[in-house]
């Protein structure tokens, strides 16, 4: 009786570990007939691939995008490490090159958006801060991504930019950078604290403060005079399984549908990069 | 010499096999990073400024988190073994629950409990206290993780010292005071030590919560665990390094509050017949 109790309890442990234990199997074998093309992309460009995944997707029925977000130098780290991706979307040059000098890409990476940063703070003003000299007001807390995060990088050379600017004061970098509190590992770490009302202040691209985020943040504009511009390339990995539906993701990303989707999720367009669809 | 059945033999044969699988799966991860590291870089990635600085936050951060969580919790350990009560069910469940949940939740909701515009935050604003992205912030997230490591093993110790001793006691006229002091703490206290030790290893390893709400500064709030995940993005030699420090840390640490902490309760334990 009891013997029978256990053997069930054993036999339906085994069928679940047999369910979980087949399905990357069996999602293995299907790769081929499903189409599935699996793109790394760095965080901020989170809900602008979710649209361009959907829209290929629908132009390309059995395709079937899967999308992996995160810092770009996670990615680029994954990658590295063998992680298995097709594309490969970073937001700086610099990671790109990691991935590039590594024999990973398939075909060089072209430029497919840019972006601008500007200084958030909860909507409900806690630190005070009005003007951007204020974030070098001793006590303030500050979120940064951290100096190997893309947008961390930007944000301390748009720090050091604002620093040579007239009414600023000259130890303006080493001040607003003794203010940060915590470096977060992705762009959307720092929005995420700002957005909770716990830091008083961070810096994340002009695209991550979505009609949603701008309900809970105030932006202040860093000037033109002080802007860095971030480039984001795009790029066929080497290792991808589905080179055709990658190379077709990345043709829709540069083609002129793409660049409209992501301008409505607040990208700069390439700029001096003209598309060109089907040459990743 | 026994002779086995088929069946018998299959089933040591099985046994066997699981053993050895179990093995590698626990045992080669940590055997691949010992041979990763030469003895000489350990020691000079102590060198190391920022490894310093993560190791030395690390520790002390852990061990404080293990002396709140055993200060607190060995009333509630001794309440939940000795007391009937209604919604004590309940109550085990939510103690029990840091252990299931996903650490990034953990830090979330210290964060929307203890954050600056959290529930508690008002009050501690009004004393002046912002304890987001402080070694405070760290503590609370390791000690939240921790305690139910302490717990639960400590109220099953209690519950399990032998009826008879506390019975002998209570004809005595000891009072429960004294009985808890007298009897229950020392016959419970190895399964204490080793409960505590346990707490400290999980504060020490403690991630997700640390930095959801703690953040992640280094010197400040940047423990072993996020300096190793930082330098996986860096520099891999030092994440490397670093990972086998912690082990070495989390190795030690264990051993001396078990083999301590047991030396200095038996000594004042009655001497037990079984």
């Amino acid at each position: 009786m009891r013997r029978a109790f256990v053997a069930r309890r054993v036999g339906s442990a085994a069928a679940l570990l047999a369910a979980y234990g087949t399905s990357p199997g069996a999602h293995h074998a299907q790769h081929a007939q499903s189409r599935e093309v699996v793109v790394f992309a760095a965080a901020s460009l989170t809900e602008a691939f979710h649209a361009l995944g959907a829209e290929y997707e629908r132009r390309h029925p059995g395709a079937v995008v899967r999308l992996d977000f995160g810092g770009s130098q996670q990615l680029a780290r994954q990658l590295d490490q063998g992680a298995q991706a097709d594309v490969f979307a970073s937001a700086d040059q610099q990671w790109m090159t990691y991935v590039a000098e590594r024999r990973l890409l398939d075909a060089p990476a072209v430029v497919f958006a840019r972006n601008r940063l500007t200084v958030i703070v909860p909507a409900a003003n806690p630190g005070g801060i009005r003007r951007l000299e204020d974030l070098a007001r001793p006590g303030v807390k500050l979120v940064l991504a951290a100096e190997a995060v893309p947008a961390g990088r930007y944000a301390r050379e748009a720090i050091g930019r604002l620093a040579a600017l007239r009414g600023f004061p000259t130890d303006y970098r080493r001040r607003v950078l003794g203010n940060v509190v915590s470096e977060e590992e992705t762009v959307r770490g720092v929005a995420g604290k700002v957005q909770l009302g716990e830091a008083d202040a961070g810096i994340v691209y002009t695209s991550d403060v979505s009609p949603s985020v701008a309900r809970t943040v105030h932006a202040l504009a860093i000037p033109d005079s002080a802007a860095v511009t971030a480039s984001y390339p795009i790029a066929v990995l080497a290792g991808a399984a589905n080179r055709p539906d990658a190379l077709g993701f990345v043709a829709l990303v540069c083609s002129a549908a793409g660049q409209q989707l992501l301008a409505r999720y607040r990208f700069l367009p390439a700029a001096t990069v003209a598309p060109r669809p089907g040459s990743p | 010499m026994t002779r086995l059945s088929p069946a018998g033999l299959g089933l040591r044969l099985a046994v066997g096999v699981a053993i050895a699988l179990f093995l590698a799966l626990v045992g080669l991860p940590l055997v691949a990073l010992i041979v990763r590291v030469a003895p000489g870089e350990l020691i000079r990635r102590l060198g190391d400024p920022i490894v310093l600085a993560a190791l030395r936050l690390s520790l002390i951060t852990s061990l404080i988190a293990t002396a709140v969580v055993v200060t607190l919790g060995l009333p509630v350990a001794y309440v939940l073994a000795t007391r009937e009560f209604r919604g004590k069910r309940l109550l085990e469940v939510c103690l029990d629950l840091p252990m299931v949940l996903p650490p990034t939740v953990a830090g979330l909701a210290l964060l929307l409990a203890f954050g600056r515009a959290g529930l508690l935050g008002g009050a501690l604003g009004a004393l002046g206290v912002s304890v987001p992205f402080t070694t405070l912030a760290v503590i609370i997230a390791q000690a939240f993780m921790a305690a139910p490591f302490f717990v639960a093993p400590t109220r099953a110790a209690f519950g399990s010292v032998d009826q008879r001793y506390l019975d002998a006691a209570r004809t005595l006229r000891a009072s429960e005071a004294h009985r808890f002091a007298r009897v229950m703490l020392p016959l419970a206290a190895p399964s204490i030590v080793a409960a505590a030790a346990m707490a400290c290893a999980r504060a020490l390893g403690e991630f997700g919560a640390t930095i959801t709400f703690a953040g992640n500064l280094p010197g400040r709030t940047q423990t072993m665990p996020l300096a190793v995940y930082v330098a996986l993005e860096g520099d891999l030699g030092a994440a490397v390094a670093m990972s086998l420090l912690l082990v070495v840390t989390s190795v030690g640490l264990l051993l001396a509050l078990r083999s301590g902490g047991q030396g200095f309760f038996m000594s004042r334990a009655p001497a037990r017949r079984r």
